[in-house]
């Protein structure tokens, strides 16, 4: 039993966990402020920083992730003419990826409150930052929690995609492991219970907390 | 203390402010009768800048009120509105709901704008609702918190946008006693209302509006008893 590849790959897979938790985690932290300032672009007055912000989200949502990534490890190193760590670029690739699709959350977020609350912050005499600051952000803030939770799942997933620029993530030592071995089946079947085991208790507990957003 | 001088106000092709010249003086309790659709909403809405004039002015202590300026929120802050569907901040305490404002654009601080909220909560009879979450709240309460977030900011004047007409029939009466006792403290209001009994008593001057325009006014007297204008018949005619 000790000598089954499903066990054996178990330390190969518990190494590229720590990768793909990290990349998810730091990307999504830097994708959420890149997505909440788009965001709050695309519902400020027409301008150059919301023309910007329809531009950033509208490439990212139509181009495919694999290209973002070999784009930023690849050809940003080229064009700046530096030697990106693969990790970095996976960070970078999740944050930007992410912060297009955080951006349209945090858009329907704010846009969902009720017009009445910006009038009455407005009436009160509170600036428009204010207002957005002190009355829509954070009643927004709790209608995001739910698509936020989505797009944490989607970015977790994504990550697998970095083994094609050789970041130790899950599915990149699961490669490495059945080339060695010959046990793909095994050695796949391992990797995506890991993603469940983060993926199924994530979004039951995002059920949850939406049951309980609706019930009040 | 608020003047407008040829105000009109159109949404795209439609009209709903048609040449409005209207002086509202200290003191005053001005209230605003009509059908719906005549307007009153809207000229509530640009006597503050929520709303800006497509042509006109509207003029506020004797200076032009201009929605782009970087002066609004200042002007604002001197006019409070009451709305009819509360618009209570529902992510704050009632507490909290009349200090914001207060503590972010007056800079109060937390000791002297909780003791303000205190002094306005026990004027509308809501002291003990102080910790509570609007959404625990009727609809009358709601309205008073309303009321006492508007009076928080210390305004020359309030306006008041149907107040009532999203309450249940039997709580319409703790509202209108809130703001009848303000009538007599002296505080200059412009209401816009259904409740023609309230125009009746509190009231210091009523307007008739249809189609956008003023058709009459005068005081309550003058206009319920003896109005002048077919329309104001008609519709005093419908309603009483």
């Amino acid at each position: 039993m000790m000598d089954s590849h499903y066990i054996q790959v178990l330390p190969f897979l518990f190494r590229g966990l720590g990768w793909t938790l990290l990349i998810t985690f730091s990307g999504l932290a830097v994708g959420f402020w890149l997505g909440a300032a788009a965001g709050l672009a695309r519902v400020s007055p027409p301008g150059v920083l919301r023309g910007a912000a329809a531009v950033y989200v509208e490439v990212i949502r139509g181009t495919p992730i694999l290209a973002q990534i070999l784009f930023v490890y690849y050809g940003l190193s080229d064009l700046l003419g530096i030697n990106m760590p693969n990790w970095l670029a996976a960070i970078l690739a999740i944050a930007i990826n992410a912060g297009a699709y955080i951006a349209e959350i945090v858009r329907g977020a704010v846009q969902s409150i009720d017009p009445g609350q910006r009038e009455a912050g407005r009436s009160l005499g509170l600036s428009a930052r204010q207002t957005m600051r002190h009355v829509i952000w954070p009643q927004a803030l709790r209608r995001m929690i739910p698509p936020l939770g989505n797009q944490f799942i989607i970015s977790l997933k994504d990550t697998s995609l970095f083994s094609v620029i050789a970041v130790g993530e899950i599915i990149y030592h699961t490669r490495q492991y059945y080339s060695n071995t010959f046990a793909p089946f095994e050695a796949l079947t391992m990797a995506c219970v890991f993603y469940l085991m983060i993926t199924i208790p994530s979004s039951l507990y995002l059920r949850r907390v939406e049951q309980r957003m609706e019930g009040k | 203390m608020i003047r407008t001088w040829q105000l009109t106000k159109a949404f795209g092709e439609h009209t709903v402010l048609r040449d409005i010249n209207l002086e509202i003086r200290q003191g005053e309790v001005l209230c605003v009768i009509g059908p719906s659709g005549s307007g009153k909403s809207t000229l509530l809405r640009c006597l503050n800048g929520l709303e800006s004039a497509t042509t006109g002015e509207v003029e506020l202590d004797g200076e032009r009120l201009d929605t782009h300026a970087p002066g609004i929120n200042a002007m604002r802050a001197k006019l409070g509105m009451v709305f009819q569907h509360f618009n209570l901040f529902p992510h704050l305490t009632v507490l909290q709901n009349l200090t914001l404002a207060p503590r972010q654009v007056l800079g109060l601080d937390e000791a002297t704008a909780d003791q303000r909220a205190y002094k306005l909560l026990e004027k509308v009879g809501l002291l003990d609702k102080a910790h509570a979450r609007p959404e625990n709240l009727s609809g009358g309460q709601k309205q008073r918190v309303a009321i006492a977030r508007a009076l928080a900011m210390e305004p020359e004047a309030m306006l008041f946008d149907e107040p009532t007409s999203a309450l249940d029939p039997e709580l319409v009466g703790e509202v209108l006693a809130v703001m009848e006792d303000l009538g007599r403290e002296g505080m200059t209001m412009v209401v816009v209302t259904h409740e023609m009994g309230f125009a009746r008593r509190v009231g210091t001057r009523v307007l008739f509006m249809d189609q956008g325009r003023i058709l009459e006014e005068g005081t309550p007297e003058q206009l319920f008893d003896d109005p002048r204008h077919p329309r104001t018949q008609a519709f005093l005619g419908q309603i009483l």
